[in-house]
């Protein structure tokens, strides 16, 4: 059971008090009628399913509710850094030469 | 001091058998109290403590006690205020008058989910028969509330003192969380 | 009952308590402190069991968990624990314990006759046999397997013990109290950091209880450990659990422990549980996981009486017995050698040490040489006689590559050791990669992957000096790592238990006619070498491979005595090096563990939480069945004097649409939206238009996912401008509030409006039927009831027999309907009152079933029934519901894309049967013709189906292709007995107008 460092709690919390959301950072077309039926289909369903660091959303649902976003490893299972909804996207690919790879 | 201040709060009901009387450890369902949801931005927070009559928290996982009011915090906008029971009314409409003008939420929770207390020196052992947190004083000190798990069953959780906890569930999950606390506590009763 | 191998004094036994127990109905006795190996042994009882495979003859091979052979049932409260290993069970009194995997008796099997056939079952044998024919799986092969299959007998009757859960966190956990676990937990208590400290064993102390040729500062290593064990106790921040098996090591240091709790006591008390699951979470963790030895690999390796050595002399030291009078010790290393002094002090005679070298060290040559031990040296094992336990063993002598008989040995024991094998199970459970010490000869722990260290025998630390100062080091590194400081406990000095030399893998050379012998290297699953050859020459190039091909490692110890060996015999086949085939993995758990443990609390009537509504009792009074949604209990029928759930769902039915009907309505989920921006936010998140609806009015929502599925519906009230009570299905709650939470936080954080559960704030009952309003009226108070002042569709605020209430007329039957929400601890009381007023009109309690009809007579659909996450607005028939004006709403987009505007798409209908007394099966096919080629795809299938007692028929609802142009064919559903021949009509069937529920 993965332990989870919750933003705005400010605690590791174990994973049991989460739910992970999928791929963040994806957010939702602001004109969705002006989207092609290419780019719906995309922002629905095509997620880049990376082996190596990749930006997730998770949900302190057990905790303070909130949706934050985590670097995870899919090779190491470990979380790399959280940081609040909102805040910009960190470069996976820093993080990935840190996790050595 | 959270002791005292929860005593008025929080207190027995006395209409209802303990659920669990040992010497290490106790669980006696609480009386009713007035449960309101608070949701706002910061702009809110002077005006709700004003109408309230405690500081609303903006430390996570901690409260902040006055007589006969307690404020949680549960989330970075989200606060639950408990008072006594008869006094419901009174704190929506105060809350109501003076947020008026800032974007809000009240909404009267006090039917949602029931409290029992549990205490005793094996409480924290009890509680830790099913929520999966670190509950030693130094991980989880006196004052500290948190939303959490009990098994499979999402609770609220205040430490009210070193020996001394309030557990919330929703009313319906209750029987749950009581039942397999009282279960667990079972072996106790053994030589 | 005496025990003829027990010796006079000596070892850790409680000789004062003399416990009897049984095996195989045979009364036998021993004493507390016993296993049951050690008290069989005692009592020279060798053969224990038969082998998995060939039924062979088994004996007790260790003293640990790692035990292959002695696997036993135990019998207790009229049921059968099986597949315990011997080796760890506690002897109590009145025990009674049975062999395994024997018919008729463990003396004399007939399953035996697998070994005279054994060329029959090579590696791969189930492979290879029972591959063809095809047909044969099913019905022959699976079944005549299955029942040879398995090890024990599974027990018959529920498990009647209970299981108990403890979260714990600690600082530091220390795994394993042998000399480096104890230095560990030592040094890291004493920097006052909070210390697990656990052992699979009974006892504390691991080799130390067996070590009697040491000292540490100058006493008895034993009594170390116990003034060791009296300062840990004294600490309150140490955590001492013995019984305790570290059987998962998972991320971030998160470690799963069974601790044994009533398993050694003979008469436990019924209020403990037999287990307990410690879900423990540490900073730092100390494997001290030890060693174990490794058996030698030579032909009938594997009979009784064969053990391996460190074994025997823990047998001797600890438990007070002798494996046998006559005792050949076979050796490569130099730890063997002390079990053969140990015994030949306590009058043991020593037939012979057997050492493969050729020059073991001079000193322990010249210790045989004092006690008059004969040494054979290059010399090895090259087979065994005895019939259910050995008399005998062949010896042979190296001679370059090959052996020349030496000789045959008598003895009734024979102790072996191959050398040692670090326990890294742990550390490998943990993620981390083992590395190959050449020195050592096998594998250690490498880099820690989590904030782990190994420490000890099993790093390959060895000899006890070392193991303790490894320890201490390690302990204090912990708590340096985990709370930032460490202590200053002084270190204990050892002196003697040295390392020794020495070590073999793999299969020794014999002199025998190689098709006609068998060394064993896994017991448990009968594999020997010449099986992992085999596997090697049939192409099973990775150990991966070999592993399931053989079953190798395989066993319960997961290969820890067999892998090296297996290894070792593989590479030599494959002419690669060892570290070229590479270790099989180490999984969880470390060794078996209980389905109890793992289910734990969540069994009967806490397998999952009962939610119940406050009509609960009330309706269980009246024999109400029920139904599980989700994980409420809701009322199902209400049967009256014998009716069957037919008779009372009709009577049911036909008294709503007479009278009146009262309903427990308070599952539904219910979500109080409020804030400036509440009608927008709904705007975005519905199919419907919100911004025109006035306070005091309700409106059908209808909520999609962004595909333009239907994923829940419900009611929604509008009762101020900024404020909204929305309704949810009872199964979708929870999902529909995460869905609007997410949105609302991640979409639309800009938004003034917060969301809040409020389905248990309120109790909810539905009062529906012509009689509703004359049986609410005289309770209400603050809102006027009258058609014109609160019509269809309308929410208001008052009170309900004195209590707030939140009131909607709304509808779910087509009759006239009110929902009464009242906060959920008056809902008792209300019900009460309700249930009273109901009766007295005549009217009717009713359960889902026949909410489920009336709704079915109106065409409603049921999100999950009707519709299955696949399913637009259109292909219901709900374009109504979509608000035509809105630039966007979750959905919107997803309802033009191609696939949904196709023609084609599945629509929802209502079928008539030609027979109205046919009730159509729900789940049922939908074809054109009656009798349909196989391999024509359905047109569609039937969603809902009930007899409708207001129709005075059947009525069904169904999913069919382009349906809605079908209107007035006939199609049929294909069923065993025949086709059902059905009209295809609108889908409502009762009341089209209106009429009633606008009453
Ligand atoms: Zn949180």
């Amino acid at each position: 059971m993965l332990l989870i460092q919750c933003p705005y709690c400010g605690v590791e919390r174990p994973e049991l008090e989460f739910s992970c959301r999928g791929e963040a950072h994806i957010a939702r077309p602001a004109d969705p009628s002006a989207t092609t039926d290419e780019q719906w289909a995309e922002y629905l369903y095509l997620r880049t399913n990376p082996k190596g660091v990749i930006a997730e959303r998770w949900r302190h649902i057990h905790g303070c509710g909130r949706f934050f976003n985590a670097l995870r490893d899919t090779v190491s299972d470990k979380f790399l850094m959280v940081y609040k909804a909102g805040e910009p996207k960190p470069d996976p690919a820093q993080f990935s030469k840190e996790a050595g790879r | 001091m959270a002791d005292i201040l929860t005593s008025e709060l929080y207190s027995a009901d006395s209409s209802q058998a303990p659920l669990l009387v040992l010497p290490d450890v106790t669980i006696m369902p609480a009386a009713p109290a007035a449960r309101v949801s608070l949701r706002c931005r910061e702009t809110g927070l002077a005006l709700a403590a004003k109408a309230f009559g405690t500081p609303i928290p903006q430390t996570p996982l901690t409260a902040e006690t006055a007589a006969n009011r307690a404020a949680f915090w549960l989330g970075p906008d989200e606060w639950m205020l408990v008072a006594p029971e008869s006094q419901l009314a009174a704190i929506l409409s105060d809350l109501e008058t003076h947020l008026d003008a800032v974007p809000h939420s009240v909404v009267d929770i006090s039917h949602r989910q029931d409290a029992v207390l549990v205490s005793g020196p094996r409480a924290g052992w009890l509680l830790n028969t099913g929520v999966p947190i670190d509950l030693h004083e130094s991980a989880f000190a006196v004052g500290t509330v948190t939303r959490t798990l009990f098994h499979k069953t999402p609770i609220m959780l205040w430490r009210t003192g070193p020996d001394s906890f309030v557990v919330e569930a929703w009313g319906s999950f209750m029987d749950y969380v009581t039942g397999l606390l009282v279960q667990s506590a079972e072996e106790l009763k053994a030589a | 009952m005496s025990q003829p191998f027990r010796i006079e004094k000596g070892g850790r036994i409680d000789r004062a308590a003399s416990l009897s127990f049984t095996f195989d109905g045979e009364r036998l006795s021993g004493h507390a402190g016993d296993t049951l190996a050690s008290a069989l042994l005692a009592n020279g009882i060798h053969l224990v069991g038969r082998s998995f495979k060939y039924h062979r003859p088994r004996g007790i091979l260790t003293a640990g968990s790692e035990e292959p052979n002695a696997l036993v049932g135990i019998c207790r409260k009229g049921d059968q624990t099986p597949n315990l290993r011997a080796t760890q069970v506690e002897v109590y009194e009145g025990l009674e314990t049975v062999s395994q995997n024997r018919f008729p008796s463990r003396g004399f099997d007939v399953g035996a006759v697998n070994d005279l056939l054994s060329p029959l079952f090579p590696a791969g044998f189930y492979y290879k046999t029972f591959m063809w024919p095809k047909a044969f799986w099913d019905r022959v092969y699976e079944p005549v397997i299955r029942a040879a299959a398995g090890l024990g007998n599974p027990p018959k009757n529920p498990d009647h013990d209970t299981y108990g859960n403890l979260y714990a966190h600690c600082d530091v956990l220390v795994i394993g109290s042998g000399p480096a676990g104890l230095a560990a937990a030592l040094a890291a208590a004493d920097s006052g950091a909070r210390v697990i400290l656990c052992d699979e064993q009974a006892e504390f102390g691991g080799s130390l209880l067996t070590e009697t040729a040491a000292t540490i500062d100058g006493t008895a290593p034993a009594q170390w450990v116990a003034d060791t064990l009296e300062k840990l106790s004294a600490n309150g921040n140490v955590t001492l659990l013995p019984r305790t098996t570290a059987f998962g090591y998972f991320a971030q240091n998160f470690v799963a422990l069974a601790q044994r709790i009533t398993d050694h006591v003979s008469e436990p008390d019924p209020r403990l549980p037999r287990e307990r699951l410690w879900q423990v979470r540490a900073r730092e963790v100390v494997i001290a996981a030890g060693a174990i030895e490794r058996p030698m690999v030579f032909p009938e390796n594997d009979r009784p009486g064969i053990m391996l050595a460190e074994a025997g002399r823990t047998y001797l030291n600890r438990y007070g017995v002798k494996v046998g009078h006559n005792v050949l010790v076979a050796t490569a290393c130099d730890t063997a050698w002390q079990a053969a002094f140990d015994l030949a002090d306590h009058g043991v005679t020593i037939a012979a040490i057997a050492d493969v070298r050729e020059n073991p060290p001079e000193a322990l040559q010249s210790i045989a040489k004092a006690r008059g031990i004969r040494v054979e040296k290059g010399c090895v094992v090259t087979g065994t006689t005895g019939r259910k336990r050995i008399s005998a063993a062949l010896l042979g002598r190296l001679r370059g590559n090959g052996v020349a008989a030496a000789g045959e040995v008598a003895c009734d024991a024979l102790l072996m050791s191959g050398g040692w094998t670090p326990t890294v199970s742990l550390y490998s459970q943990s993620r981390g990669k083992v590395v190959w010490n050449e020195s050592l000869g096998t594998f250690v722990p490498g880099q820690s992957v989590q904030n782990e260290r190994s420490a000890g025998a099993c790093l390959g630390i060895y000899g006890l000096n070392a193991a303790l100062e490894d320890g201490y080091a390690a302990g204090e590194n912990a708590a340096k790592a985990a709370i930032g400081r460490s202590g200053t406990v002084s270190r204990a000095q050892a002196h003697g238990a040295d390392a020794g030399e020495g070590g073999i893998l793999g299969a020794l050379p014999h002199d025998r006619d190689p098709s006609k012998v068998k060394a064993f290297v896994d017991y448990q699953n009968d594999v020997t070498a010449k099986d992992v050859k085999l596997a090697v020459r049939e192409g099973m190039h990775s150990i991966e491979h070999i592993k399931r091909y053989t079953t190798t490692g395989m066993a319960t110890d997961q290969g820890r005595l067999s892998n090296l060996n297996a290894l070792d015999i593989a590479s030599k086949a494959l002419d690669k090096p060892v570290t070229d085939v590479g270790l099989t993995t180490f999984r969880q758990p470390y060794t078996p563990t209980t389905f109890g443990i793992f289910a734990n609390i969540s069994r009967g009537d806490f397998f999952d939480p009962v939610r119940k509504t406050p009509s609960h009792d009330f309706v269980a009074g009246q024999d109400a069945a029920f139904e599980d949604v989700g994980q409420w209990k809701r009322a199902w029928y209400l049967p009256k004097d014998g009716e069957d759930m037919h008779q009372a769902v009709a009577r049911e039915c036909e008294t709503v649409r007479k009278s009146a009907g009262l309903f427990d309505a308070s599952t539904l989920g219910k979500i109080e939206v409020v804030g400036p921006d509440a009608a927008e936010f709904l705007e975005r998140m519905y199919t419907n238009p919100w911004k025109k609806l006035a306070p005091g009015r309700c409106r059908y929502g209808l909520l999609l996912n962004d595909a333009g599925f239907i994923i829940d519906d419900g009611v929604v009230g509008r009762l101020a401008e900024d404020r909204f009570h929305v309704t949810t299905t009872t199964g979708g709650a929870a999902h529909v509030f995460a869905t609007m939470e997410d949105y609302l936080q991640t979409e639309w954080p800009d938004l003034d409006v917060w969301i809040t559960s409020i389905t248990e704030q309120y109790a909810v009952c539905a009062v529906q039927g012509p009689k509703a309003r004359d049986i609410i009226a005289p309770f209400v108070e603050g809102i006027d009831l009258s058609a014109d002042a609160f019509p269809h569709m309308s929410v208001g605020s008052g009170t309900f027999c004195g209590v707030p209430c939140r009131l909607f007329r709304i509808s779910f039957t087509g009759e006239l309907g009110f929902e009464v929400n009242v906060p959920r601890r008056h809902g008792k009381m209300v019900w009460d009152k309700l249930a009273k007023a109901v009766a007295e009109q005549e009217g009717v309690i009713y359960g889902t079933e026949t909410m489920h009809v009336l709704r079915a007579d109106k065409g409603y659909i049921i999100v999950g029934q009707e519709t299955d996450g696949t399913v637009t607005p259109d292909d219901v028939g709900m374009n109504w519901a979509i608000g035509k004006n809105k630039a966007d709403f979750v959905g919107k987009r997803g309802l033009a894309r191609p696939d949904l505007v196709a023609g084609g798409r599945k629509q929802l209908v209502g079928l008539l049967t030609k027979d109205p007394k046919v009730v159509l099966e729900e789940g049922a096919q939908v074809t054109k013709l009656a009798n349909p080629p196989a391999g024509t795809p359905a047109e569609g299938h039937v969603t809902s189906a009930y007899h409708s007692p207001a129709m005075g028929r059947s009525i069904a609802l169904a999913l069919v292709k382009d349906g809605r142009r079908l209107t007035g064919e006939t199609l049929n559903i294909p069923m065993p007995n025949g086709a059902i021949p059905v009209e295809v009509v609108e889908p409502f069937f009762y009341d089209k107008e209106g009429a009633r529920l606008n009453g």
